[in-house]
């Protein structure tokens, strides 16, 4: 399975995918430039954090404009695994991949700090490695992950179970006092209606060893390699 | 030459925490009866175009595409001479 990080100019998240990717779960890995206007021969495109073009405008809003961008999305469309973490998550709503938008964090801080997420979807191509209602603990870093979306595009994510993690405590309690940014429903993470494209605040790659001070987000990772290789035994 | 002055404002209704600060600022600073305060953008683009209809086209569809997320954000704009070349008193403070 073949894995390629996009690399926009202020993204730097993209050597800790990398690393996580190669070095941990030694799969094949390459970076792509921005510039770039070909992914044929990935079979799962990253869109790390950082701060694309500065965040000028709105975080992702210029990114979302990049060369590469018509590529990435004509690879969605087409069923390709997309992980947009973060930064890659803001510039997979401005999109149109993913729905709502990203407002400032509520608290107006920059949040640095590990969370609990609870896993409310266990079955897609990104967490089949977790149970349902599973508590992980998944690090964040952002001033501006406070999802927004309106009531329509919630009840439609819910009801299609597309919201795939939420900011909780470590009993696994989604409350007020857990949410680190102010959106809506703790939402830390979605994905597509077709199952595909997911985006998440939180950062898998900084926990993928032990001396990181945890490995739940190799979890994730090795899902997407068995996700991958079960499709492959199955001659799909 | 034509200067449109483009606003990009939070919809009602979307919360805003920075306007919320600095609501809590002015407040803090003594000022009464400010009942909310928003923070928006505001951006000047210089079209090298003097046909008012397709410079407003042109400008619709930026704000639509990259300038304003539809989302969350709405926006208005003008379009004016730019500065020096028209009549209009110029800009004070």
């Amino acid at each position: 399975m073949k894995f390629g990080v996009i690399v926009f100019p202020g993204s730097n998240c993209d050597q800790d995918v990398y690393h996580a990717l190669g070095s941990v779960l030694g799969q094949p890995v390459d970076y792509l430039w921005h510039g770039d206007t070909d992914v044929t021969g990935y079979d799962c495109l990253v869109l790390p954090g950082g701060f694309s073009y500065g965040d000028y405008l709105r975080a992702g809003a210029i990114a979302r404009f990049a060369p590469i961008m018509p590529a990435v999305i004509d690879f969605a469309r087409s069923g390709g695994l997309v992980l947009g973490i973060c930064n890659g998550f803001q510039i997979l709503l401005e999109a149109g991949l993913l729905p709502g938008a990203m407002r400032r964090n509520d608290c107006l801080q920059f949040r640095c700090q590990w969370t609990y997420l609870k896993v409310e979807n266990g079955a897609t191509p990104f967490t089949n490695r977790f149970r349902e209602g599973q508590v992980v603990r998944i690090p964040i870093a952002h001033g501006e992950g406070n999802y927004y979306a309106d009531a329509a595009t919630l009840r439609e994510l819910e009801t299609n179970r597309q919201v795939v993690f939420r900011y909780c405590n470590e009993n696994g309690e989604v409350t007020p006092a857990t949410n680190p940014n102010g959106s809506v429903g703790n939402i830390a993470g979605i994905i597509n209606r077709e199952g595909n494209v997911l985006g998440m605040m939180p950062h898998p790659e900084r926990c993928v060893e032990s001396i990181l001070g945890g490995t739940d987000g190799r979890e994730l990772f090795a899902s997407i390699i068995d996700w991958w290789q079960g499709r492959e035994r199955l001659g799909a | 030459m034509l200067l449109a002055k483009i606003y990009v404002t939070l919809k009602p209704g979307v919360l805003d925490p920075q306007g919320e600060a600095v609501m809590g600022g002015l407040k803090a600073m003594g000022y009464e009866g400010i009942t909310a305060v928003r923070v928006g953008k505001y951006l000047e683009v210089q079209l090298d175009l003097d046909d008012r209809e397709k410079a407003g086209q042109q400008v619709e569809e930026m704000c639509r595409r990259l300038l304003a997320n539809p989302v969350i954000e709405q926006y208005r704009y003008t379009l004016e001479e730019p500065a020096g070349l028209s009549t209009e008193e110029s800009p004070r403070g």
